[in-house]
């Protein structure tokens, strides 16, 4: 039973002069089998949430703790995060000229999984998953995401989600910036990968509709830093309605979609 | 490419303060000055550590030629009062003049004509630690031969020459020149390129090792609808001197040219050099030109210049344009990959493979794409990259 449990953490930036803090006390934990929706403005912190789990070096943790299964995460190294089981679909996909997707994603299975996978039946795992992301065979002899449209990244990073097979993946915004039909291919990406096994979710987002794909177990609203509130589906469908002027003092929709 | 954080050359499309076309040539050593280091063609040269190939060195020793010639085509060993030397052009400065002045023999190659050779290799090794060399090499592409030529340096010592590729009318040359020199040894080296007619050149080089290496391949047409595509890939290593001078003179309409260097740097001292010369004289309209350098800076210490120059005397042309990036390693990639699970010393060794991925394709004779793959493996493997 994965679990993925974080307390009391605060996050600073480094910015031109002084460190800025960003998440001010955050404390969340995601149990195997669970989907959490983090809900939030623009600005309020969720990205910087998910890169801090995943290690990005330009965060700094200055309190809290963040643990799996028990294990320290913030102690590991990016990749052995990873390798742990977390794993963060990214909301801008960075390109890496010159190196095949193909490549990269047989790269990344052999380290998540300790040994290379037998190259028979790891030609047809990735056709397959490739086929029901609708994601044209041709894709894997290109450059990791170069030149790739903002959905095409979208379903490479779920692709990898569902071929790593995290025991927690954090999605950030997976559904900015994708059409109808993009956004209904994903979503059906990640449920497949819930339905794999005991895996927790924690999905953030701007906006509601993608929860009309993805069932929540939890809505949590995040402002200013933190979780300000929690609750069932249900938060969700009010924040559709009132958005999230009550948390911000500001007009900012929920539900622009 | 997003590889690198993309710093443009400080200057923006320079014309320079005199003409490429000003420069001057000569096959007389005595004709040109001695280089003190401020001339604009030296400047970024270690001049102290040439062995004295810039001030008069004599040789002490000559390198071995040896090679292994595809079925058809011929190698003949010639004296230096061979007239068919010197055709594909004139020393463009006082070390290629010293080369071109000192040589005792010189090998010809010649592809024979309406004809596909399989790759020829020439391999020069130098004439040992601490002795001076001179050499002239020719490639002779005979009218519609087709075929491939290795020029691979190795070995010590000092080493200037002058390498001319006399390319026929319609005649298709792709050479490969790799300096995989010992730590020590020293090379300048002028290449000549001389296209015919509808003729087309692959020219890539390859520079690995030595103290100092510098190339200067100068490419001319001799007529219209000449095709050059000249690349570069590099990777300098602590105290190494890398120097790659490409110089296009399109003087004929309808030619095209297409220039493409990418260098990594690592370490103290390692010092890449880069300097691109376009020039589009008035008579070669419908010139189609590019050129483009790329520096991956791989740790603190290492030193790119890079200075692309074109001057365009006509204005109907097809097009011309360049890019110069030097940039140091990009971090998101890295976090990108280890966000995959993958460690950070492969995740770096993927991205760097993949920054030289484009002109490794390109070479087409697959044990020289290996030989290469594996140096740039060596090289990381070096660091702890």
């Amino acid at each position: 039973m994965a679990t993925l449990e974080i307390k009391d953490l605060h996050v600073s930036v480094v910015s031109e002069d002084a460190p800025k803090e960003i998440l001010k006390g955050v404390d969340l934990t995601i149990k195997a089998g669970e989907t959490h929706a983090i809900m939030g403005p623009n600005g309020s912190g969720k990205s910087t949430l998910s890169y801090a789990i995943a290690g990005h070096p330009k965060y700094t943790i200055t309190s809290g703790t963040v643990t799996l299964d028990g294990e320290d995460v913030l102690e590991m190294s990016v990749d052995e995060r990873a390798r742990a089981g977390l794993f963060l679909a990214m909301q801008y996909p960075v390109e890496v000229p010159g190196v095949s997707m193909s490549n990269f994603l047989r790269t990344a299975a052999t380290a998540v999984r300790g040994e290379a996978p037998a190259l028979r039946h790891w030609v047809k795992e990735v056709k397959g998953a490739m086929s029901e992301l609708d994601i044209d065979p041709a894709f894997a002899e290109r450059s990791v995401n170069e030149g790739f449209s903002g959905g095409e990244k979208k379903r490479h990073e779920i692709l990898q989600l569902g071929l790593l097979q995290p025991k927690v993946a954090i999605l950030d915004e997976t559904d900015s910036g994708l059409d109808v039909d993009a956004l209904r291919v994903v979503s059906e990406g990640v449920n497949r990968y819930k339905a794999s096994g005991e895996v927790g979710v924690m999905l953030i987002t701007h906006y509601t509709r993608i929860l009309k794909y993805i069932q929540p177990d939890f809505v949590h609203v995040f402002a200013n830093g933190r979780i300000v509130e929690s609750g069932g589906r249900e938060l969700a469908d009010v924040l559709e309605s009132e958005g999230y002027v009550k948390y911000t003092g500001k007009t900012e929709a929920a539900a622009l979609s | 490419m997003a590889a690198l954080s993309t710093q443009p050359h400080s200057h923006g499309a320079v014309v320079p303060v005199t003409s490429r076309a000003e420069h001057f040539t000569s096959y007389d050593v005595d004709a040109f000055e001695v280089p003190g280091g401020r001339e604009e063609i030296w400047r970024f040269t270690p001049l102290k550590r040439l062995a004295g190939l810039h001030s008069g060195a004599a040789a002490t020793g000559s390198a071995a030629v040896e090679v292994n010639a595809a079925s058809g085509v011929t190698v003949e060993t010639v004296g230096r009062d061979d007239d068919r030397l010197g055709k594909a052009g004139v020393p463009g400065d006082r070390v290629a003049a010293q080369a071109y002045s000192s040589f005792e023999n010189a090998t010809i190659v010649t592809l024979p004509g309406d004809a596909k050779s399989e790759p020829t290799t020439v391999t020069v090794t130098g004439a040992g630690v601490g002795a001076v060399a001179y050499g002239h090499i020719q490639v002779k592409a005979s009218q519609f031969a087709e075929g491939t030529v290795i020029l691979d340096f190795r070995g010590s010592g000092a080493y200037a020459d002058n390498v001319e590729f006399l390319v026929a009318d319609g005649a298709h040359l792709t050479v490969i020149t790799i300096h995989d020199w010992a730590d020590d040894a020293v090379h300048v080296s002028q290449h000549h390129v001389k296209l015919g007619r509808d003729a087309t050149i692959k020219h890539t080089v390859v520079t690995l090792g030595g103290d100092v290496v510098r190339v200067t391949p100068v490419v001319q047409y001799a007529g219209r609808g000449g095709d050059a595509e000249l690349f570069g890939l590099y990777f300098a290593d602590a105290g190494q001197h890398q120097e790659h001078r490409p110089f296009i003179d399109h003087a004929q309409a309808n030619c095209r040219s297409n220039v493409v260097y990418k260098g990594a740097l690592q370490g103290e001292g390692a010092h890449a050099v880069w300097i691109g010369d376009v020039l589009i004289r008035v008579a070669a309209e419908g010139t189609e030109t590019f050129e483009l350098n790329r520096n991956l800076i791989l740790t603190d210490g290492a030193r790119a210049d890079s200075v692309p120059n074109l001057e365009i005397e006509t204005g109907e042309i097809e097009g011309a344009g360049h890019a110069s990036a030097t940039g140091r390693f990009d971090d998101e990639q890295l976090f990108y990959l280890q966000a995959r699970g993958i460690p950070e010393e492969q995740a770096r060794r993927l991205v760097v493979r993949g920054f030289f991925q484009e002109l490794i394709a390109k070479i087409a004779v697959p044990e020289v794409r290996e030989r290469l793959e594996a140096a740039i493996e060596a090289e990381l493997e070096a660091v702890g990259a």
